[in-house]
């Protein structure tokens, strides 16, 4: 990391906190109602990383979580397909078996979700979960060396791990649940960027407070000042904690009227999520039949 | 020393163990029997009654799986309340519904006794509706009765009190959880039993009572597909009746028709249960 990137990093000005997280109440206000709704919910289903991370994950439970993501309403054929499936590594070719060319597969990486590992670890793991199939490595800052004020090695080993994908699409996990401070998101974020990420992404899931809406918004932000001090645009992924299709919604109206249209996109912004794609189905299904619907017609995960 | 203020009461919802507001924030006036102002109640939307479904459904799990001796418990002890709150009840069933006061305790007093009847079949029902059914082979064949699942109940609009526990109590006994729509005009005691229950020991969302319209709300419930069961006591209005149990045919709901016989039953538990059938082996 070059000593301009250390002194930009300090010179980014400081959030205020209090105006950041009134910003996001003010947004999350918008009433979407009616055919703005439909168009919403559909988009936010075709955002959808459809995720599990557990310890327990078979091979049975991800081919049939491959399944939902490529129709996650089996009984209506106008249902779009979610994103992309995002599951561990050794994981990958189980969903790659199922959805062919058609969706994209992310795996985290890195000694996913601590990242506490050797460099040399961490580039196998995303070596192994390029070579099994996945296009996209989803990536954990070294929080550590980060709130330790060691920016350069986390620079570093983005630019390893981006460098280890290849072709593949490098989304970049702050954590923002352990970054204490508006601030830190701020300067997780332009770092990450600067590094090379294609997509940063709000939190593993795995920790409490994970995607808040404040702190999207902040990432956004982040994204929109990068591409015009840049050039280059660069995704924004919240994950954990979004479960209802009213917060899905919500956030949509952040990026809309914070970063603008152009992340309006599956290939732009996505939600790490797993039981937030079945309220979206509830919702739709509701829009649909004019009937409040219930979860014995959506599929367990 | 001035005259005291007059407390004007607005009364609340009662969804998934707490009282919030109607979600539309409608309130209506409700008049006692002789036509003056009692107090205002809010008046529920489609909205609350989706949010009243949801609590139940996630009480659903919990109540139906305690034991059927621990519901008969729990519903006693709200027999328990009832009757510390009597004077409170006599007081509103009075205004509600213009009666004496000898009359009105006795109401009072058979909307006890109702729940204590029904509370006692929580662990006697398996043995009257269940059944070691003999087969043609090595095996054990058992029916057991359960429950159906969240059931919608439309209160009957003039017997605000008893009315309300007849068709209440024999829901739960099995461990279903309801959503009632309370009387329209009459609702104010069925507020205070949803304190009453709020102060027993009966878990959040296992009843949920919305104070308002049936015809207004009712389809939208009707139409739910999260819902099981229907029960239609209180719908007076013909028409209403049969948009309900069109709407409740799309999922196949148990529906339960106006006019049915509230007085304590057997027939008014079986409704609401599903029987379920299993084998097995002999000696295994």
């Amino acid at each position: 990391m070059t000593k301009t990137l250390t002194a930009g990093l300090d010179r980014l000005p400081g959030v205020d906190q209090v105006g950041l997280e009134a910003r996001a109440a003010a947004l999350s206000t918008r009433s979407i109602k009616t055919t703005s709704k439909q168009w919403a919910i559909d988009l936010a289903i075709s955002m959808v990383d459809l995720t599990t991370l557990e310890g327990a994950d078979t091979p049975g439970k991800v081919r049939a979580l491959a399944t939902k993501a490529l129709r996650p309403d089996p009984t209506d054929p106008t249902c779009p397909s979610a994103a992309a499936v995002c599951v561990y590594p050794d994981m990958v070719p189980f969903v790659r078996e199922v959805v062919g060319d058609r969706l994209h597969v992310a795996s985290v990486a890195t000694a996913f979700p601590s990242g506490r590992a050797p460099l040399d670890i961490k580039l196998a793991d995303v070596a192994a979960a390029v070579a099994a199939g996945a296009d996209e490595v989803d990536m954990v800052i070294d929080r550590g060396a980060f709130l330790a004020g060691d920016l350069a090695t986390v620079h570093e080993q983005i630019v390893a791990v981006k460098q280890a994908c290849g072709s593949a699409h490098l989304k970049v996990i702050l954590e923002t649940g352990e970054l204490q401070t508006y601030d830190n998101v701020r300067r997780a974020s332009w770092l990450a960027m600067d590094a090379g990420a294609d997509f940063i992404k709000t939190s593993t899931g795995k920790v409490q407070p994970a995607a808040t809406l404040p702190v999207t918004l902040l990432m956004l932000e982040a994204v929109r000042d990068y591409r015009i001090a840049t050039g280059r645009q660069v995704g924004v992924k919240p994950a954990g904690g979004i479960r209802t299709s009213k917060d899905a919604i919500k956030y949509l109206v952040v990026v809309n009227e914070v970063a603008g249209e152009d992340w309006l996109d599956p290939d732009w912004f996505r939600f790490g999520a797993s039981s937030l794609l079945n309220d979206l189905l509830l919702q739709r299904q509701k829009m649909l039949t004019g009937r409040y619907s219930g979860p014995d017609y959506v599929t367990l995960d | 020393m001035s005259e005291r203020l007059d407390v004007r009461k607005t009364y609340k919802l009662f969804i998934g163990g707490a009282f919030p507001r109607s979600e539309s924030g409608r309130t209506y006036e409700v008049a006692d029997a002789k036509g003056r102002f009692a107090a205002n109640a809010s008046k529920a939307s489609r909205k609350d009654g989706r949010d009243a479904v949801t609590a139940a459904r996630k009480a659903f799990g919990g109540w139906s799986k305690r034991t059927p001796y621990n519901r008969g418990q729990i519903l006693y002890r709200v027999a328990e309340v009832l009757e510390g709150r009597r004077d409170q009840l006599v007081a509103e069933v009075r205004a509600a519904e213009g009666v004496s006061e000898k009359r009105a305790g006795a109401i009072v007093d058979a909307a006890v006794d109702t729940w204590v009847w029904y509370a006692g079949w929580a662990d006697k029902l398996s043995q009257v509706t269940g059944n070691a059914n003999q087969v043609n082979g090595p095996f054990f064949n058992l029916t057991a009765p359960e429950p159906t699942g969240v059931v919608v109940i439309a209160a009957p609009q003039d017997s605000s009190l008893l009315g309300l526990v007849e068709v209440l109590a024999p829901v739960l006994l099995s461990g279903n959880t309801a959503v009632v729509v309370s009387s329209l005009a009459r609702p104010l005691p069925a507020i205070t039993l949803s304190e009453i229950l709020s102060t027993s020991d009966v878990p959040g969302g296992v009843v949920n009572v919305l104070t308002g319209d049936i015809a207004e709300i009712g389809p939208w419930l009707a139409g739910h597909l999260d819902v099981n069961a229907l029960d239609l006591t209180g719908v007076d209005d013909a028409d209403v009746a049969r948009e309900l149990e069109v709407e409740a045919a799309v999922n196949l709901k148990r529906v339960l028709r106006p006019g049915t016989p509230t007085a304590q039953s057997l027939a008014r538990i079986t409704p609401f249960l599903e029987h379920k059938t299993v084998w097995h082996p002999i000696g295994v």
